[in-house]
């Protein structure tokens, strides 16, 4: 989907923060960024996705693809309800259609929620709506900047579970920054580390997904998948 | 419930220990009357009182709307262009800094003494301008960053940008504001009329002069009650809007 050679970035009178980034994107893989904060992960995401411009390097898009974006606070429209919240790329593309609006809620487990507020929903809620607003527009590709980091575990293992769900029902391809380990593990299937602006190293989990959540959890292939990422980043950081 | 009675209670206990005061001590008729002397006064004035009463409600209203519509303008003119706020918010912070009853005499001498009612309005505007411009420029400034992100990202046009995610982000801040604004522009507006002492005005400022003049302290009051209440009027009016429009978000 996607080949980026030696991205180059750095904020107005600051040090690099993408110095020689080299990056593969295959379709419908979900591939975590794991690292330190400000070793750039995030900010990798948004020059992918254009949303700073990028400095030097080379992205090739083999194909470009719609994509969408979920931030780590659900970022709802407070004044919309949750339907026209999830509308919100149909809107600006003005191809509004309300049974996909009821797909996309459907799929994140809240069917029926379409008239709500979002200052009724609680904060799991609020995020499904936030990956109901992505999926809408039916994007092939999915920038996730620590999507889940502000919700408890418990929440975040079902959002993790739902991201796999949607995955497999769908084309999709994600990239997703988190600085958990656990995590990584568990939803990637491709771990890359990023330390100093580079990535430094990479690692395949390769859970069964033919299993149950929990016993993916509990697996060797995650076990030893969490040990070998804890290694990498403890390497870059020695 | 509780909400209001509390007030209520207060109110009544005031009242009551303002009429007993007054006749305890015996205070004459022209230093301080009785709220019994105060609400007849209202009554047998109440034609010439509730007409003022109109003319500067009138006033005000008309003084806040100019105010929140170039109050909002200047604001989206600032959104988009940060020289053009640099260049004239020190000049917006002057018109709101100099005392008002000093701004006064000169507005009252270039729209004229018989325009009383036009020196008003420009008066109560320049006071009431302020806090909308200033709210509703913070209110443009405060947009969720990742909500913007998202309107780059799906290439959202200006106007998509504006209509769907700016105005609604400002909504909270302009009607805080003009919950203020409302309040100043009934002073401003008062001021004017006092400014002016006499000629073409005819609002409730000029009522209580008029009264003050003739030592008719109770009909001063009265004057004063009513605008106590157009103020009051003027805030918990915008605050019922504000829930109203501010409902779901809560």
């Amino acid at each position: 989907m996607l080949e980026a050679r030696s991205l180059y970035f750095a904020y107005p009178d600051g040090p690099a923060v993408l110095d020689g980034v080299d990056l593969n994107l295959a379709n419908g893989e979900i591939v975590a960024l794991l690292g330190a904060s400000g070793c750039g992960k995030s900010t990798l995401l948004r020059v992918l996705s254009g949303l700073e411009p990028l400095q030097a390097g080379k992205v090739d898009w083999h194909e470009k693809p719609d994509f969408s974006f979920v931030f780590q606070e659900a970022a709802l429209m407070p004044w919309a309800t949750v339907a026209n919240n999830v509308a919100l790329p149909l809107t600006i593309a003005h191809t509004v259609n309300r049974a996909q609006i009821a797909e996309a809620l459907t799929e994140v487990g809240l069917e029926g929620f379409e008239e709500r507020y979002p200052a009724t929903l609680s904060g799991g809620q609020k995020m499904r709506v936030s990956i109901a607003r992505a999926l809408a527009a039916k994007p092939a590709l999915m920038f996730l900047d620590e999507p889940f980091g502000a919700l408890d575990e418990i929440l975040r293992f079902q959002m993790n579970a739902l991201l796999l769900n949607v995955r497999a029902q769908h084309d999709l391809t994600c990239l997703f920054v988190t600085h958990s380990i656990y995590e990584a593990a568990y939803l990637a299937d491709r771990v890359l580390v990023m330390h100093g602006g580079r990535i430094t190293d990479e690692y395949k989990p390769q859970l069964d997904r033919s299993m149950s959540a929990s016993d993916q959890r509990a697996s060797v292939a995650f076990f030893g998948a969490v040990k070998n990422i804890g290694d990498l980043l403890g390497r870059g950081e020695a | 419930m509780k909400k209001f009675l509390l007030p209520l209670i207060a109110l009544v206990v005031v009242l009551l220990t303002w009429h007993f005061y007054v006749i305890w001590a015996e205070v004459p008729k022209f230093v301080l009357p009785g709220p019994g002397a105060v609400f007849g006064a209202l009554v047998d004035g109440a034609p010439s009182l509730f007409a003022s009463a109109i003319i500067t409600l009138k006033i005000t209203l008309y003084a806040l709307f100019a105010a929140a519509f170039s109050g909002v303008l200047l604001a989206l003119l600032f959104s988009i262009s940060r020289s053009f706020e640099m260049t004239v918010y020190p000049f917006a912070v002057v018109l709101q800094v100099t005392p008002v009853v000093a701004i006064a005499p000169l507005v009252l001498i270039w729209v004229g003494i018989d325009n009383v009612d036009q020196a008003q309005i420009i008066i109560a505007w320049l006071v009431a301008f302020f806090p909308i411009l200033a709210n509703m420029s913070a209110g443009l400034r405060s947009v969720d960053r990742n909500l913007n992100d998202l309107f780059v990202l799906y290439k959202a046009s200006r106007w998509q940008r504006f209509w769907l995610l700016l105005w609604p982000t400002a909504m909270p801040y302009l009607l805080a504001s003009l919950k203020v604004s409302g309040g100043l522009a009934l002073i401003g507006g008062v001021v004017a009329e006092f400014v002016a002492g006499s000629g073409g005005s005819s609002g409730l400022a000029w009522r209580i002069i008029e009264a003050g003049n003739r030592l008719q302290m109770e009909k001063m009051f009265a004057g004063l009650l009513l605008l106590a209440v157009i103020g009051m009027g003027i805030f918990y009016g915008f605050s019922a809007l504000e829930r109203l429009v501010l409902r779901n978000r809560r």
